[in-house]
């Protein structure tokens, strides 16, 4: 299955986890994956259009899923999806 | 400009001299100008819920960013013009007005960051057709770039914290300063940048002793990594969790153009934009110079400056949109080289509140635009001052400046740093023996 690392931020509403295993082939289907284990965890990457927040990127493969297909970025078995919060300038 | 490290007198620190030169201060400015805890806490910009103060910065509640809490009624007490002429010239005259986390003075970095010239332009004036130009030459700050001012904020605020190791991911001037301020300091720091940044850059950040790691990739890639080690090793990224103090530092350079021009706000003024944070931090500061009664009349408009090759911010713009859409950066001007600008947002809600506007320019105009301003005003800018020269040019030609208009163009860094860019086309006027003859032949005598 697909590995999440999740970062900081996030990890209160995972335990403290911060990596999971979640099911799903794309993204849009491991974050509901995500929501359905760990309550709240989905809203805080989506906004309530259900796209991903302008604050959060997200990148599967080590690619940003805005350069691949969005929410619909294919997610292999092997993959990591990681979680990473915007940053400012350097 | 730079200011030399003073050594404390014995009456301002009575406890005698400190055990370790870490522990040393690096303030610069009057005894008399004691700066005092001025921050309640942060909140997040998005959904205003609070979160403690720390080494933070997103909101536990939504995911957004967060933004320093001022004790308002403290600062209204404290805020005069006079309090800001008698303190130091540097940064930390308006730290009434900027995040102080410890009433510890020796928390404080000063290197001499800040206050830097705002030199009229006479002669870029009349080539863009403007009567009044001014050039805010911050290329005069002691690594040679503005990010000395969010560095020496972002420092001071981690030493506060008790940090220890600081960390940046840079495009290069943000890795020479916090390079430099940490060797200042006797802290450790570790700075990623791309690995195929401008010499100048990568030298400018290893001379200091730091640990540069270059990466093989862009500064989006840097970007990534830097934010997914902060996770990890809980060092101080000075723009991933200390952001939110980090970013607090640029609105010195509102504040210094106000006072500078004899605490007037200019009509217009025109800077770079990468993450776009400078931009709407400059707006967020004249908007405090109001607020606080230091400065009447109309906020400035503001506008923006890219490089084709990396325009997400103006692309959107374009399209009247305040949705960025990353980019894959391809440009010379690399400290702007940000496909994904954190406040890009923010930066066209300034441009579109104030009546600014948002280009780009492609590479070989930035080149141009680099030699207008040292040709024309003796002043040598790395790209990102090329980059808001050209624009410059572009706006004069398309009618978008108002002649009459007192314009303010930020230049942010210095040219040394990018030699690259301009050395294909840059080099000795004439080639000649060391004979008298030779040159006046030469000459054409």
């Amino acid at each position: 299955m697909p590995k999440v690392r999740i970062p900081t931020p996030l990890r209160k509403l995972t335990d403290g986890e911060a990596q999971l295993t979640v099911e799903g082939d794309d993204l849009r289907t491991v974050i509901d994956n995500l929501q359905a284990r760990h309550p709240g965890l989905g809203e805080r990457l989506l906004d309530d259009d259900g796209q991903l927040r302008r604050f959060v990127n997200v990148f599967v493969r080590d690619e940003d899923v805005r350069f691949q297909q969005g929410l619909d970025t294919e997610v292999g078995e092997t993959d990591t999806v990681s979680i990473v919060p915007a940053v400012a300038g350097g | 400009m730079t200011t030399p490290l003073t050594v404390p007198s014995p009456s301002k620190h009575p406890a005698g001299p400190p055990e370790h030169p870490a522990d040393a201060p690096h303030h610069t400015g009057p005894a008399d100008h004691h700066l005092g805890v001025n921050v309640l806490g942060l909140r997040c910009r998005e959904c205003a819920e609070p979160e403690p103060l720390g080494a933070s910065h997103v909101c536990s509640f939504c995911f957004g960013p967060l933004e320093v809490v001022y004790d308002e009624e403290l600062q209204q007490r404290r805020v005069s013009r006079h309090r800001i002429r008698s303190g130091p010239h540097s940064l930390w005259r308006y730290g009434d007005l900027l995040p102080v986390l410890s009433d510890d003075d020796r928390t404080r970095v000063d290197l001499g960051t800040g206050f830097t010239p705002l030199r009229p332009a006479p002669r870029l004036a009349e080539r863009l057709g403007l009567n009044e130009l001014w050039l805010k030459d911050d290329t005069r700050n002691p690594s040679g770039s503005f990010k000395d001012r969010v560095v020496t904020i972002a420092l001071s605020a981690a030493r506060a914290l008790g940090i220890e190791t600081i960390a940046c991911a840079s495009t290069g001037n943000l890795a020479n300063s916090v390079s430099a301020h940490a060797a200042a300091t006797g802290t450790t720091a570790y700075v990623f940048i791309p690995d195929d940044l401008e010499q100048g850059k990568i030298v400018g950040s290893a001379i200091y002793g730091a640990n540069v790691v270059a990466v093989h990739g862009s500064y989006d890639d840097v970007n990534r990594l830097a934010s997914e080690v902060a996770d990890v090793e809980g060092w101080g990224f000075v723009n991933v969790n200390l952001r939110a103090f980090y970013a607090e530092g640029s609105k010195s350079i509102g504040y210094e153009i106000a006072e500078q021009l004899g605490w007037r706000f200019p009509d217009h003024v025109v800077g770079p934009l990468a993450s776009g944070s400078m931009f709407s931090k400059i707006h967020k500061a004249f908007g405090e110079l109001r607020r606080f009664g230091l400065v009447d009349g109309a906020l400035p408009r503001m506008s923006g400056t890219q490089a084709t090759g990396c325009s997400p911010i103006a692309e959107a713009f374009e399209r009247q949109s305040f949705d960025v859409r990353p980019q894959k950066a391809d440009t010379i001007a690399r400290s702007l080289a940000i496909g994904n600008p954190a406040d890009g947002y923010y930066a066209l809600k300034v441009a579109d509140e104030t009546g600014g506007i948002i280009g780009h320019v492609p590479d070989d105009e930035v080149v141009a635009g680099i030699k207008l301003l040292a040709e024309t005003e003796g002043l040598f800018a790395e790209t990102a001052g090329g980059v808001t020269v050209a624009n410059l040019m572009r706006f004069a030609e398309a009618g978008l400046l108002d002649r009459d208009e007192r314009t303010v163009a930020i230049i942010s860094g210095s040219g040394y740093k990018t030699i690259e860019a301009v050395a294909p086309t840059t080099g000795p006027t004439f080639s000649v023996a060391p004979s008298l003859d030779d040159l006046q032949r030469a000459l054409g005598r």
